[in-house]
């Protein structure tokens, strides 16, 4: 198989073990796209470059960065740029490398998204276990600082900005644009009701716009690139790289920066050279915890966000594939992965908080040995609760935030794919048991 | 234990980067976990008058959090990863291990955590928020060893050693 990464975003820091210092950032054309944007009207930047490339949301969503950034209201200030490191999703582990191996990438980033946007203050919000990443973030903001790239008049261009960085503290919650801004007001990590969304009513109740990492790091590319350029790589809506996670039982796990339209097989057997062990492989989680798995039936199916959402019912979420070998137990996995769930759940919302610890607490009798014939169908029943229809991809929610519905994602999985499995281990027969209407 | 001056003058600095005070808060409680390896109550109350806030309210948001230790010091937080990539590579083995090999050492705490972002690695763990993979349950355990005998050197038990 002759598939091969395409390094954009990765590029500098696969090739220079010392990427992460300003000489060779600068010595790789660094902050060369920061002085290009400059010279263009911020609304230019945003339509001409960032919205024409098509590029959408790293974080998980998908959403159109370009288009995000048109929903600031025009004329009102302060107004506040929030760069999303928190990168707590399991099994995602891009933006940590990102952070620790190519921080002025970011910085540059967030700089043009700064300045596209008309907010003069950034804020970088790592997680807290980065110690690392924290470190090297805030000497490349220092540097930056420094050497004219931040602060006052950046690069003579009469365009101040000031960056903080600022660090988590142990909450996959945190994640959540609403619970960011929450816990970068110094508060709980607790996500709101949307609307008001950020855009409008963010950090400090400002106008605010959340992006991903991986997201602010494309953004130099694309003004180098040019923003068609950019949007002649990929498929269809998906256009440009995305880098992908890839971990388990795979011969290589690692990160694979790919031109987005490669298929999974190309993904998890070309690049991670597939499953280890001479073990077959019995299913993957596609997009991080909170997306529903698939079978390798699923392998030549593109990495497309659109296709995965309309046809797979998943998501490619946020570029984490997992992979398990034929003697993996799907009911162990859905359980730690409730446990996870059930572990960051803010509480808010009782639903949320009340359902995911029954989820755990029925997956772990499953995952040991002690489930009951029932159980399949309770979870499923008391699970609508969260997730009015388990049908609909994605799932709709009656909670704040996405946390509540990806509670459910594992055990969708199980009924989809091992119900004759799981129902067997747990003694029953194979009729459904009525559910209860939700 | 209140801020060393060196440090207070670090957390006027830090609060100074932010337009609302407030915002200082999870810096600061890195800095004094740092300073002191948990967060005592003096330390919390300093912040809250640092920050102009009720010394309950620091304790309200100190308690969200995972990463703040607020029961006693510690030198050592090891934390390994079960989270299910690690899982699937043993990690259940290599908490078990390490939890058992310093139960009786008040000065470290062995905690299970979740995904930690490192999964090309697993199984991992990090002690004091440095990273390491680990080949299995012994060499993890040789490896804190080292820590507790001082042939490694931890910075600070918080991840805030960045801190400007
Ligand atoms: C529970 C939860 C956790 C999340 N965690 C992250 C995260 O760690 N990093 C991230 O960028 N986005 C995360 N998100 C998505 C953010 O809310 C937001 O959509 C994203 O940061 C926007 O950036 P983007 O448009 O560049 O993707 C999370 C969402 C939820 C509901
Ligand atoms: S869905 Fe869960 S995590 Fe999200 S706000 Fe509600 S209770 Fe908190």
């Amino acid at each position: 198989m002759s598939v091969t990464e395409t390094r954009i975003v990765t590029r500098r820091l696969r090739e220079h073990p010392d990427a992460h210092t300003l000489e060779r950032y600068l010595a790789t054309g660094g902050y060369e796209a920061l002085r290009r944007a400059l010279q263009m009207t911020p609304d230019a930047v945003r339509d001409e470059q960032v919205t024409a490339s098509g590029l959408r949301g790293r974080g998980g969503a998908g959403f159109g960065t370009g288009q995000k950034w048109s929903f600031l209201p025009a004329g009102v200030h302060p107004r506040y740029l929030v760069v999303n490191g928190d990168e707590g999703e399991p099994c995602t582990f891009k933006d940590h490398m990102l952070i620790e191996g190519d921080p002025h990438q970011i910085v540059e980033g967030a700089a043009i998204a700064a300045y596209a946007i008309g907010a003069h203050h950034a804020f970088c919000y790592v997680r807290g276990e980065f110690a690392l990443g924290i470190e090297r973030l805030e000497r490349a903001v220092a540097e930056a600082y420094d050497a004219g790239f931040l602060g006052r008049d950046v690069c003579g261009s009469g365009y101040d900005l000031e960056m903080v960085v600022h660090p988590g503290a142990g909450a996959y919650v945190a994640g959540d644009e609403t619970g960011l801004l929450s816990s970068l007001e110094g508060g709980r990590a607790m996500p709101r009701i949307k609307p008001p969304f950020p855009a409008v009513q963010g950090l400090y109740a400002a106008p605010t716009v959340v992006n991903n990492v991986e997201t602010v790091a494309t953004l130099p590319h694309i003004i180098l690139m040019g923003g068609d350029a950019y949007a002649r790589l990929g498929v269809g809506r998906s256009t440009g790289t995305r880098i992908f996670s890839v971990s388990g039982h795979v011969r290589r796990p690692g990160n694979y920066e790919v031109e987005l339209g490669i298929t999974f097989r190309d993904l998890i057997e070309g690049l991670a050279g597939g499953v280890r062990d001479g073990k077959r492989m019995k299913f993957f989680i596609p997009g991080g915890a909170s997306s529903p798995w698939l079978l390798p039936d699923h392998l030549d199916e593109p990495l497309d966000m659109d296709h995965v959402t309309q046809n797979l019912r998943t998501m490619l979420g946020s570029g984490a594939v997992m992979v398990f070998d034929e003697d993996t137990d799907p009911a162990l996995v859905a359980w730690r992965l409730a446990r996870f769930f059930a572990h960051e759940s803010c509480g808010k919302c009782t639903p949320c908080r009340e359902g995911s610890d029954w989820l755990e607490k029925v997956l772990f009798r499953i995952a040991h040995g002690r489930g009951r014939p029932e159980d399949l169908d309770l979870m499923l029943s008391f699970g609508q609760t969260i997730v009015p229809d388990l049908d609909r991809t994605p799932f709709n929610q009656t909670t704040i935030c996405a946390l509540g519905p990806s509670t459910m994602s594992p055990v969708v999985s199980l009924d989809r794919w091992f119900r004759d499995e799981i129902l067997e281990r747990c003694g029953a027969d194979r009729r459904r048991i009525p559910v209860v209407p939700a | 234990m209140p801020y060393t001056p060196e440090n207070r003058e670090r957390a006027l600095r830090i609060i100074a980067r932010y337009p609302e005070r407030r915002s200082a808060l999870l810096p600061l409680l890195h800095l004094a976990q740092d300073q002191d390896g948990w967060l005592s109550p003096d330390a919390m109350a300093e912040i809250a008058e640092l920050l102009g806030i009720e010394p309950v309210e620091v304790l309200g948001v100190a308690s969200f959090y995972t990463m703040y230790k607020r029961d006693r010091p510690r030198r050592l937080v090891v934390s390994v990863c079960t989270n299910v990539s690690c899982l699937v590579n043993g990690a259940g083995q290599v908490h078990e291990a390490v939890a058992e090999a310093f139960a009786a050492d008040d000065e470290i705490l062995v905690e299970e955590v979740e995904c930690l972002a490192a999964c090309d690695a697993a199984p991992v763990l990090q002690v004091n928020y440095e990273f390491h993979p680990v080949a299995g349950p012994e060499a993890a355990v040789a490896l804190v060893e080292e820590y507790r005998r001082g042939d490694r050197t931890a910075r600070g038990v918080s991840g805030g050693r960045a801190l400007r």
